[in-house]
């Protein structure tokens, strides 16, 4: 056997990654939740078509009128059939030709029912001959990374590192403490730095491939835009990565129950998950807490992944956020390390 | 050295090298709160020699082993290991001896092969992966993974950790505690075959019939003390007597009076009498001559025994003469 196979260093991070792997559940959360999340979140935010309005009219010749309107469906039917139609929601409006003109059926507390009469309208008295006094023309805008599905990936990118590494740590670390290894780890010359850098280094092989998963899911199924560079993607995966897992340590130091260490995670976490942006923009909450906000490691984390993703900025244009991370990850690894129970 | 004194390192069975101290604790005090776990504790161990600390639970042996292994730092005293002691040379210490602690339960997802591996990777020299696992007996067991074990092949995989440095000095804590009787012979051979092979071995045990068996020396402890050491023949010995006699008698108020201790102890060939819950317990050189004795001197006292048993003096009746409890009360 070579010496990097006999390494305590190698051996320790490959206990650690055999563990993780031959937990089913952790698979679950670490690879196929975000997918969920992403799956559900894209279908239920999916940018539709606009909506085509369905409306009826009395005559053949109003019908071909508002058929002329990309916005509309028309079908031609009698008075009574049209207002049964009205009455149980098929058509939005129902146009009837009179003596002195047309008439417009609809419910004017629907919205849609409002569009319809604007666009009935509009496409009626242009058939009769009405042109514009003001030339408009429309831009459209379906271009991706303005989408919420573009929003949302890094946002979930960042509360699955988060995940990832403080669960993978702490869970980890209180178990083998509860459990007395790690009293039996420290009566052997095991290097203490060694057990706590293998979990860093299996973080990182686990990282590759999680991060790997998701993203490629998000850009083959949503096409989702990496405008940044990928490799300072990947370096700021392994930054967050790493501030979560110092985080991760710092909660697992001392707890010797997993109950205690389980709320202590959901303590910390759950502040950040409602306040770093996850879903929906951290800017949106009052500038008094602002500053709070801003300094959560999530946030900076999100914000720099959002701005690499879609804005394609360079680590240069994030430095806040990158100091923010990097303070993260070394004030609460020095303090972990110095009140670290190892018994 | 040598400066270890002469009683404690007297030669014992035969077996011991008499090469020199491995383990010496001087003055070993250890204090939880208000609770002194270790109450001046001075020991010497000899070098090849398996030495057993015995005592009920709580007496102090696990705080007192685990001072010894660098895991508790004990609040006064001296302990010197292999001529080293843990504020100089606690890495050196490490990498010389072997631990096997109370209650460690090892990751069930890992293979025995793989986790006796990792706990060789810890150590500049030792034993193969392959020979430690068929020294401690789990070739069947060495792709199995933890979780499937059963309780003896759990504490033989943590024998199998404790010796894949070859350590000169292996600590076990309560090796057989939880196994059933057919486990615990077969660590014992396991101990045996490592005390022949002239390794020093420092165990606790609660149990008097582990420690007879193992150990050369044996050291009684009781709230944190040693109360008795030396060779299970030298402790039994000190009894007085190589037997004891229980007997009951189902007694009235006046059958009370009539019990009189002296005319028992005035039989010639009992050592000692003391009563344990309406068991009266005597402790005998020769039976042959003796029980008939105490047959007459009861009957002469007008009683009559509603149980009468006898068997071979054992630690466990040195403890109760010792201390006046059973081992096995607490």
């Amino acid at each position: 056997m070579s010496r990097l196979l006999d390494s305590s260093l190698y051996q320790l991070t490959s206990a650690r990654f055999r563990l993780f792997l031959r937990e089913p559940e952790a698979l679950f959360w670490v690879f196929i939740f975000p997918i969920l999340l992403a799956i559900g979140l894209g279908i239920a935010f999916r940018n539709r078509p606009a909506d085509v309005l369905h409306v009826g009219a009395t005559t053949r010749a109003l019908t071909q009128a508002l058929d002329s309107e990309k916005g509309l469906a028309a079908m031609t039917m009698d008075e009574a059939a049209g207002t049964h139609a009205l009455a149980t929601g098929n058509i939005e409006l129902l146009a009837i030709q009179e003596p002195s003109g047309v008439a417009y059926k609809y419910d004017d507390t629907n919205p849609d029912a409002r569009n319809a009469r604007l666009l009935a309208d509009q496409a009626i008295q242009r058939a009769a001959g009405q042109s514009e006094p003001v030339h408009v023309e429309n831009a459209l805008i379906h271009e991706t990374g303005a989408r919420y599905i573009d929003f949302v990936v890094p946002g979930l990118l960042g509360m699955n590192l988060m995940g990832s590494a403080i669960w993978g740590l702490g869970f980890s670390i209180v178990e083998a403490r509860q459990k007395k290894l790690l009293k039996r780890f420290v009566a052997s010359p095991m290097p203490r730095w060694q057990y706590l850098a293998s979990f860093l280094l299996s973080r990182l092989v686990l990282l590759v491939i999680e991060v790997g998963v998701f993203l490629g899911f998000a850009k083959i199924a949503f096409g989702v835009p990496f405008r940044g560079s990928l490799w300072e993607l990947g370096a700021l995966c392994v930054l967050t990565s790493l501030a979560f897992s110092a985080l991760g340590l710092l909660i697992a130091s001392r707890a010797k129950t997993m109950e205690a260490a389980s709320g202590l995670m959901n303590l910390v976490m759950l502040p950040m998950w409602i306040l770093s942006g996850v879903f929906f923009s951290a800017s949106r909450f009052p500038a008094v807490i602002q500053p709070i906000v801003r300094a959560l490691p999530l946030t900076a984390a999100i914000d720099a992944l959002r701005g690499n993703m879609l804005q394609g900025m360079h680590l240069s244009q994030m430095l806040a956020q990158i100091g923010i991370l990097l303070l993260w990850l070394v004030l609460p690894f020095a303090i972990s390390l110095r009140i670290f129970r190892w018994r | 050295m040598g400066t270890a004194d002469p009683e404690l390192s007297a030669p014992v069975n035969g077996r011991s090298q008499g090469r020199g101290v491995a383990l010496s604790l001087a003055s070993l005090r250890k204090v939880f709160g208000d609770v002194v776990a270790v109450d001046g504790i001075d020991l010497a161990v000899e070098e090849g020699e398996c030495f057993g600390l015995l005592g009920p639970n709580g007496a102090g042996k696990t705080t007192t082993i685990e001072i010894c292994e660098g895991l508790t730092s004990p609040d006064a005293g001296k302990v010197s290991l292999l001529g080293l002691s843990w504020e100089s040379s606690a890495n050196e210490l490490r990498q010389r001896i072997g631990v096997q602690l109370q209650e460690t339960q090892f990751p069930e997802k890992l293979t025995v092969t793989e986790l006796v591996r990792l706990f060789r990777s810890f150590y500049r020299h030792g034993m193969s992966v392959e020979e430690t696992i068929e020294m401690a007996q789990l070739e069947e067991k060495q792709h199995s993974r933890v979780g499937t074990l059963s309780g003896g092949q759990k504490q033989r995989l943590a024998m199998a950790c404790a010796l894949v440095g070859n350590p000169e000095l292996l600590f076990l804590d309560e090796p057989t505690t939880g196994l059933d009787p057919q486990a615990r012979r077969h660590l014992w051979e396991l101990v045996d075959r490592l005390r022949d092979a002239g390794r020093t071995i420092i165990l606790t045990t609660h149990y008097m019939d582990e420690a007879e068996r193992l150990c050369d020396r044996v050291a009684i402890m009781d709230h944190g003390r040693i109360i008795a050491l030396g060779t299970p023949q030298q402790l039994i010995a000190s009894l007085g007597g190589d037997h004891i006699v229980e007997f009951a008698v189902t007694m009235g108020e006046t059958e009370k009076e009539n019990l009189n201790p002296e005319l028992l102890t005035a039989i010639p060939g009992i050592q000692s009498h003391r009563v344990d819950a309406g068991l009266h317990q005597l402790s005998v050189d020769e039976l042959h001559t003796t029980v008939p004795r105490i047959f007459s001197a009861l009957a002469g006292m007008g009683l009559e025994p509603s149980e009468f048993r006898t068997h071979s003096a054992t630690l466990e009746d040195v403890f109760v003469g010792l201390t006046g409890r059973n081992l096995r009360d607490e």
